[in-house]
C-alpha cells in the first residue's frame, strides 16, 4: 500500500514542480529523492511497518511477494534514474512531467503486481499503459517516435480490449460470479466454454503486454522508435511488471486446470524463443537488436508460466532482476552514444575503456555466461521447466535459442574489443566520472548476484 | 595452517585468478611479462609441493589438504567443493606446468596490450584448473564455461586476419553444446538422492554418482553430455573448428589450447559421464569408438598432405585425440590407464611442437611444409629436438607416447579386434605424415629461408629441454604415473562395471 500511495502522490509532486523548478536539472534530483523514500516505504512494509492502513476489501493484496518484488522494481528504477537521469533531460523541455509520468507508470506497476481482483489487474494495466503512450511520443519532432506512440497507442488499446472482455467472460463464467482471482480458482472438474474462451483472451492479451509472440508486433518499432531512455524503462521495469501480473493470474485462479491452458503456453513460448532470435541476428542496429532480443528474453520468462512451480516463481524474479540490470546498464550507455549501429561500437574497448568492459559484462549477462546473474536466472528458469518433467524438447529448443542468442550479443563485443575504431564516431562522449563509477557497481552487481542468487531469491522465504 | 585455512587445491585456483586480475592493472610490458610468469612459477611450485602429498591412498590424513568443500548455494543442494584425485593431480600439474613453459618459450614476443593478454591467459588458467578440481556439477559447468570466455578473447583479439570468425566458430560450437549438457546436469540433478538438510536433491560428484536413472532416459542424456565433450576434444565430426582457430589463433592460446583445453573433454568424459550413465556407455560405445577412428584414419590422411605447419598440428592434434576417445569407451584397465598417461603426455608432445614451429615462423616468416627445407643445417639443436618429439608423436618405444598408446591398444584389442587392427593404421600414418614433415623441414638443401634460421635462444633451449626430459623419463619409467592414478582408474571402472 505504502508504494502505490507515495508513487501517486509523488507523481502529482512531480508534475506541478515543474511549475516551480527553475533549471532543468533540478526534477532528477526530486526524482531520486522520491524513489528513494518508495523504496524505503516499501522495505518498511516489507518487514511489517505499513505507513497506510486502507481497507480496499482484499481488492488487493499485500503478501512477502507482491512487495519483494516491489522492491527490485523500485531498486531497478533507482539504478535507472542515477544512470539516466541526465538523459531524461534530453528528451524535451517538459522533463518534470516526464519523471511525473515514470512515477504514474511505477503505481501501475505497483497495482498490478500487487491485484486481488481481475478489476485492479485491468486499471493496473492500464494506469503503467496509458503515461507509456505519452512518453513514447515524447520527441514531438521525431516523425519516428510519433509513429511508434501511435502505434503503441493503437496496438495497447486493441489488446486491453481483448483483456477487458476476457475478464467479462470469466466473470459471467464462473459460479460465483467474482471478479477475485483466488475465488475464481477453477476446479478441475468440467469446464464452461465461457471461462475457456476467458482464458484464451486473457493470454492473448497480457501476451500483448509482455511482448510475446506472436502478438510482439508492437515492440521492435515501438522500442526502436521511442527515444532510448524511454524504452529502457519500457523493456525492462515495464515489462517484468506485466510478467508478474500475468504470472499471478494465472497461477492463482488459473493454476489447477493448467494442464487445459498449457500447450497455448507452450506454443507461445517457442513461438517467442524463435522469433526473437532469429530476427535479432540480422540487426544491424544495436537498439533495435536489443528491442528483438528483449523479445527473446520474455520467451525465457514465460517458461514461469509454463513450469507454474516455487523453482518458477524464484527463477522469474531472479530473470527479471539480472534481465533488467543488464538491459538498464547496457541502455544507458547506448544513450551516450553517437551511433546506435555495430559500427558505433566499434572500438570502445580503445577510445573508452570503462564502457567498454561494462557493456561486455552486460552482454555477457544476457547471454547468459556463468558467473553472471543472467546466467542463474536462465539456470532456474531451465531448472524450473525440467522439474516439470514434461516437454523437454521445449527446453532443449530454449537452450539451442539461447546460443543464437551468443550470435548477435557477441557480435557487439567483437565490435568493441577487436575491430578498430571508426573516425570520428564516439569522440565526444560526454559522461561524468560518477556516471563511470555508477556504471561498475551496476556490473558488479550483476557478478554478485551470479555468484550469490540468494541475495534476491531468500526474500521471497522471508 | 595446511588443511585448515588452505588447501593445494584452492591455492591452483586462487594463485591464477588473483594474479590475473591484478596483471590487467600492470602497465608495463616488462613487468606483467615478469609478473606472469613468476605467478605461474609459484602455481607450478604448489603443484610440486601437492604431488608428494599425493599418496592418500597409504596416508588417509593427506586427504584434508587436497579436498574441501565450502556452503555456496544450500537452497539447491550445490557447494563450493573442490579437491584432486589421481587424475585430478597429473591434470592440474600438467596445467601448472604448460603455463611457465609456455611464457618462457614466448618470451620475446611482443603484443599489444600486454596487460590484458597475460591476465586472460592467468584467469584462462584458474578456470583450466576449476574445471579439474570441481567436485560439484553446478561448479564444473561453471569453470567449463569460464575457462572458454578468457580464450575467446585471447584468440580474438591476438593472432592472424581470420582469426574473429574462426573463434566465433568454436565459442557458438561450445557454447551450444555446453548448454545442452547443461540442461542434461540438471535432469541428472533432479534425479539425485538428498545429501543435505536443505535440498531434496544436489550437485554433488557422488549424487550424481548414486543418481537414479533408467536405461532409457540414459539414452538420451548421455548425448547431451556427449555434445559438450566431443566438442571439446574434438571427435569427428565435430571437429570442423580446429583447424581454423589453430591456424588464425596466436601461439600462446593455441598452446594453451591444444596442450590443456582439449583435455577438458576428455577429463569430462571420464569422471563425468561413463559413470554416470554406465548403460548408455556401454550401448554407445561401439558408436563413439567408430566416430573415434574414423576421425583417426581421416585427420591423419589430411595431415599427409597438409601444408600449412599449424594446421598441420591441429590434424595430428585430432587423430591423437580420436584414439584417446576410443580409449575411453573400452572401459578397461588398460585402456583407461592409458587414455590418462597420454593425457599428460600428448600435452607436453604438442607443446613441443608448437614452440619449434612458432620459433620457425618467427624466424623465417614462413610456415609452409613445403617452402621450407634444410633448416638441420643451420640449426641443429633445433633438429634435434623435432626429431625427439616426432618420435615422441609417434610414439616410438623409449618415448612416453610409446607406453600410453600402447595401452590404449591393448584395451582396444581386448574390446574388439578389428577396431584395434583398424585404428593401428593410425600409427603407421602417423609416422608417416611427421617423418614427411621432418623430411622437408630439416633435410634437404638450404635455401634462402633457412639461412635465417639462427642458433635457438637459451631460454628455448632450457624449455625444450625439460619437455624431453618428460618425454624420455616418462617412455622410460611411466610407474609415478600409474602409482598416481590406479585407484582411480579401478574406481571408475567399478562404477561403470567395466
Amino acid at each position: 500500500m505504502n508504494a502505490i500511495i507515495l508513487t501517486a502522490i509523488w507523481g502529482v509532486v512531480m508534475m506541478f514542480g515543474g511549475v516551480f523548478f527553475k533549471k532543468t536539472s533540478t526534477p532528477k534530483y526530486w526524482a531520486i529523492a522520491g524513489v528513494i523514500l518508495i523504496l524505503a516505504a516499501n522495505i518498511l512494509e516489507f518487514f511489517g511497518t505499513p505507513l497506510f492502513n486502507i481497507d480496499t476489501r482484499g481488492m488487493l493484496k499485500f503478501d512477502q511477494y507482491t512487495l519483494h518484488f516491489n522492491t527490485i522494481v523500485f531498486s531497478c528504477t533507482l539504478l535507472y534514474f542515477l544512470l539516466n537521469g541526465r538523459d531524461v533531460e534530453k528528451v524535451g523541455p517538459h522533463v518534470s512531467e516526464y519523471f511525473s509520468l515514470m512515477f504514474f507508470v511505477l503505481c501501475g506497476a505497483a497495482i498490478s503486481v500487487s491485484y486481488n481482483t481481475l478489476l485492479l489487474l485491468f486499471l493496473g494495466i492500464e494506469i503503467m499503459s496509458i503515461p507509456l503512450y505519452i512518453l513514447t511520443g515524447s520527441t514531438k519532432q521525431n516523425l519516428k517516435g510519433n509513429e511508434a506512440a501511435l502505434k503503441y497507442f493503437l496496438m495497447g488499446a486493441f489488446s486491453t480490449g481483448i483483456l477487458l472482455m476476457g475478464i467479462a467472460l470469466i466473470y459471467g463464467g464462473n459460479s460465483l460470479g467474482s471478479f477475485y482471482i483466488d475465488a475464481i480458482n477453477i476446479g478441475t472438474g468440467s469446464m464452461p466454454v465461457l471461462i475457456g474462451a476467458g482464458i484464451v483472451l486473457l493470454i492473448v492479451g497480457m501476451s500483448f503486454k509482455v511482448s510475446a509472440a506472436p502478438f510482439h508486433f508492437w515492440a521492435p518499432d515501438v522500442y526502436d522508435g521511442a527515444p532510448p531512455v524511454i524504452s529502457s524503462f519500457m523493456m525492462t521495469i515495464v515489462k517484468i511488471a506485466a510478467f508478474v501480473a500475468f504470472v499471478k493470474l494465472f497461477q492463482t485462479s488459473f493454476g489447477s486446470i493448467h494442464g487445459e491452458w498449457k500447450m497455448l503456453v507452450i506454443i507461445i513460448t517457442a513461438a517467442t524463443l524463435f522469433i526473437g532470435n532469429i530476427t535479432a541476428v540480422f540487426q544491424q542496429s544495436v537498439k533495435r537488436m536489443l528491442a528483438y532480443s528483449s523479445i527473446s528474453h520474455a520467451g525465457f520468462m514465460m517458461f514461469a508460466l509454463f513450469a507454474l512451480n516455487s523453482t518458477a516463481w524464484e527463477g522469474l524474479i531472479l530473470y527479471a532482476a539480472g534481465y533488467s540490470i543488464a538491459t538498464i546498464g547496457l541502455f544507458a550507455i547506448i544513450v551516450k552514444m553517437s551511433d546506435y549501429s555495430l559500427d558505433g561500437f566499434r572500438g570502445l574497448g580503445k577510445t573508452h575503456p570503462a564502457l567498454g568492459i561494462t557493456a561486455t559484462i552486460f552482454l555477457l549477462s544476457l547471454t547468459g555466461i556463468p558467473l553472471t546473474v543472467g546466467f542463474t536466472g536462465k539456470f532456474y528458469v531451465l531448472l524450473a521447466a525440467v522439474k516439470t518433467g514434461q516437454h523437454l524438447w521445449l527446453v532443449i529448443f530454449a537452450v539451442i535459442c539461447a546460443a543464437i542468442g551468443a550470435v548477435y550479443y557477441f557480435r557487439v563485443i567483437q565490435s568493441i574489443y577487436f575491430k578498430e575504431p571508426v573516425e570520428g564516431v564516439n569522440v565526444g562522449l560526454n559522461y561524468s566520472t560518477a556516471f563511470k563509477y555508477l556504471l561498475f557497481i551496476t556490473a558488479a552487481l550483476i557478478i554478485l548476484f551470479g555468484i550469490a542468487p540468494g541475495l534476491i531469491i531468500d526474500w521471497i522465504y522471508y | 595452517m595446511l588443511g585448515t585455512y588452505f588447501t593445494f587445491t584452492e591455492l591452483l585456483l586462487w594463485i591464477p585468478l588473483v594474479t590475473g586480475l591484478i596483471a590487467f592493472f600492470i602497465k608495463d610490458s616488462r613487468k606483467v611479462k615478469t609478473f606472469a610468469i613468476l605467478s605461474a612459477l609459484a602455481t607450478l611450485v604448489v603443484s610440486i609441493i601437492a604431488l608428494t602429498f599425493s599418496d592418500v591412498a597409504n596416508h588417509p590424513e593427506y586427504g584434508v589438504y587436497h579436498n574441501v568443500s565450502y556452503v555456496w548455494m544450500p537452497y539447491i543442494g550445490s557447494s563450493f567443493s573442490v579437491g584432486m584425485d589421481g587424475m585430478g593431480f597429473l591434470l592440474t600439474f600438467l596445467t601448472s606446468l604448460s603455463y611457465p613453459l609456455i611464457f618462457a618459450s614466448t618470451w620475446k614476443n611482443e603484443y599489444k596490450n600486454a596487460h590484458s593478454f597475460y591476465g586472460l591467459m592467468l584467469l584462462s588458467q584458474a578456470g583450466i584448473m576449476g574445471v579439474f578440481v570441481a567436485y560439484d556439477a553446478l561448479l564444473f559447468y561453471f569453470f567449463w564455461e569460464l575457462a572458454l570466455i578468457p580464450i575467446y578473447f585471447l584468440c580474438s583479439k591476438w593472432g592472424e586476419e581470420k582469426r574473429i570468425q574462426a573463434t566465433f566458430k568454436f565459442f557458438i560450437y561450445t557454447f551450444l553444446s555446453s548448454l545442452l549438457m547443461l540442461v542434461g546436469i540438471i535432469f541428472v540433478y533432479l534425479h539425485t538422492p538428498a545429501y543435505a538438510p536443505d535440498s531434496a536433491h544436489s550437485f554433488s560428484l557422488m549424487a550424481f554418482y548414486n543418481a537414479v536413472l533408467e536405461p532409457g532416459q540414459q539414452q538420451w542424456l548421455f548425448w547431451l553430455f556427449f555434445a559438450a565433450f566431443a566438442v571439446k576434444i574434438p571427435i569427428f565430426p565435430l571437429h570442423t573448428w580446429q583447424p581454423g582457430v589453430y591456424e588464425q589463433g596466436n601461439y600462446p592460446s593455441v598452446m594453451v589450447l591444444s596442450a590443456i583445453m582439449v583435455k577438458m573433454g576428455v577429463f569430462g568424459m571420464i569422471r563425468w559421464m561413463i559413470p554416470i550413465f554406465p548403460a548408455a556407455s556401454e550401448s554407445y560405445a561401439d558408436i563413439v569408438i567408430v566416430l573415434s577412428i574414423i576421425g583417426i584414419v581421416y585427420a591423419s590422411a589430411i595431415a599427409l598432405v597438409q601444408n600449412d605447419l599449424k594446421r598441420f598440428i591441429a590434424w595430428t592434434s585430432i587423430a591423437h585425440l580420436g584414439l584417446m576417445g576410443a580409449g575411453i569407451f573400452v572401459r578397461n584397465e588398460s585402456g583407461l590407464q592409458g587414455v590418462i598417461l597420454e593425457m599428460f603426455n600428448h600435452g607436453v608432445n604438442i607443446l613441443a611442437l608448437w614452440i619449434i614451429v612458432d620459433i620457425i615462423e618467427k624466424k623465417t616468416g614462413v610456415r609452409k611444409i613445403k617452402e621450407l627445407s634444410g633448416l638441420a643445417v643451420k640449426s641443429p639443436s633445433l633438429a634435434i629436438f623435432l626429431v625427439i618429439i616426432a618420435f615422441a608423436n609417434i610414439g616410438l618405444p623409449l618415448t612416453n607416447s610409446f607406453v600410453s598408446e600402447f595401452l590404449m591398444f591393448n584395451g582396444l584389442f581386448q574390446y574388439n579386434k578389428i577396431f584395434a587392427v583398424v585404428a593401428v593404421s593410425g600409427i603407421i600414418l602417423s609416422s608417416a605424415y611427421m617423418l614427411r614433415m621432418v623430411q622437408y623441414l630439416f633435410f634437404g638443401t638450404p635455401n634462402e629461408l633457412s639461412e635465417k634460421v639462427g642458433p635457438i635462444s637459451g631460454l628455448q633451449k632450457i624449455v625444450l629441454g625439460v619437455i624431453i626430459l618428460f618425454v624420455i623419463g616418462l617412455g622410460v619409467y611411466p610407474e609415478p604415473v600409474f602409482n598416481l592414478t590406479q585407484n582411480f582408474v579401478s574406481d571408475i571402472l567399478a562404477r561403470v562395471g567395466g
